[in-house]
């Protein structure tokens, strides 16, 4: 079961913050397809400039492999202070 | 040390404690961040965290700044949830035994904060809602120490 985490701007768009999926995709270019045949202006969202994803809280570049476990939170930019 | 916290905090008290016992730092600096009423345009500022992605983030730059300017010490506190105009958002204070190393470090870490550090600002006014993301100088302030 994957957890899907989305945070700022991107929570607004889906109309969720946090989701599970059964069973996790196997990928995480799976994870964004499923999503973005779900909601096509998340999928558009998710895939702009400037959002990063963390898997399992650390932030990776490229596609990678899910766990069943895994937890993917998706980050649009970010500013504190 | 690094904190989130959804309460509100003075930051007089965060600096005293910052200062005390330090016979051999000789230059504490600190940093105030206010939320700003931009003229009743913002009524509350909500802040958004990843809870433990984002203080790992923040430690892991820390200790960039911490080796960088051979900082003895340092403390951030960072307000998230709803936060009203006039209070404090964020606390940085850094401990060197110079103050040019204690100011430029509290420079560094203020800088990352705006525009690197894992948090999502949303400012609600009389008009609606809108996500906040860091301006171009927020990116030129932190591209100044590279």
């Amino acid at each position: 079961m994957a957890r899907i985490l989305l945070f700022g701007r991107l929570s607004d768009i889906a109309g969720w913050r946090e989701k599970t999926l059964e069973p996790a995709p196997a990928r995480l270019s799976d994870l964004r397809a499923l999503l973005a045949a779900d909601d096509a202006a998340l999928g558009e969202a998710l895939a702009a400039p400037g959002v990063q994803v963390a898997l399992d809280q650390v932030l990776v570049r490229d596609d990678a492999a899910l766990s069943p476990r895994s937890e993917v939170a998706f980050l649009p930019p970010m500013s504190g202070g | 040390m690094i904190s989130l916290t959804d309460q509100g905090f003075d930051p007089g008290p965060l600096l005293s404690g910052f200062c005390r016992g330090r016979a051999e730092t000789g230059a504490v600096a600190s940093f105030t961040g206010l939320a700003r009423a931009e003229g009743g345009e913002t009524k509350i500022l909500e802040l958004e965290a990843y809870p433990g992605f984002t203080e790992a983030q923040i430690g892991a730059f820390a200790e960039t700044a911490r080796t960088r300017f051979d900082l003895q010490d340092l403390m951030i506190v960072h307000r998230i949830g709803q936060i009203a105009p006039g209070e404090p958002i964020v606390f940085v204070a850094t401990a060197a035994s110079h103050r040019r190393a204690a100011f430029e470090a509290c420079d560094y870490l203020m800088d990352y904060l705006k525009s690197r550090a894992p948090f999502w600002k949303k400012e609600h006014g009389p008009d609606g809602a809108r996500w906040v993301e860091p301006r171009a100088e927020d990116h030129e302030d932190i591209a100044r120490w590279a």
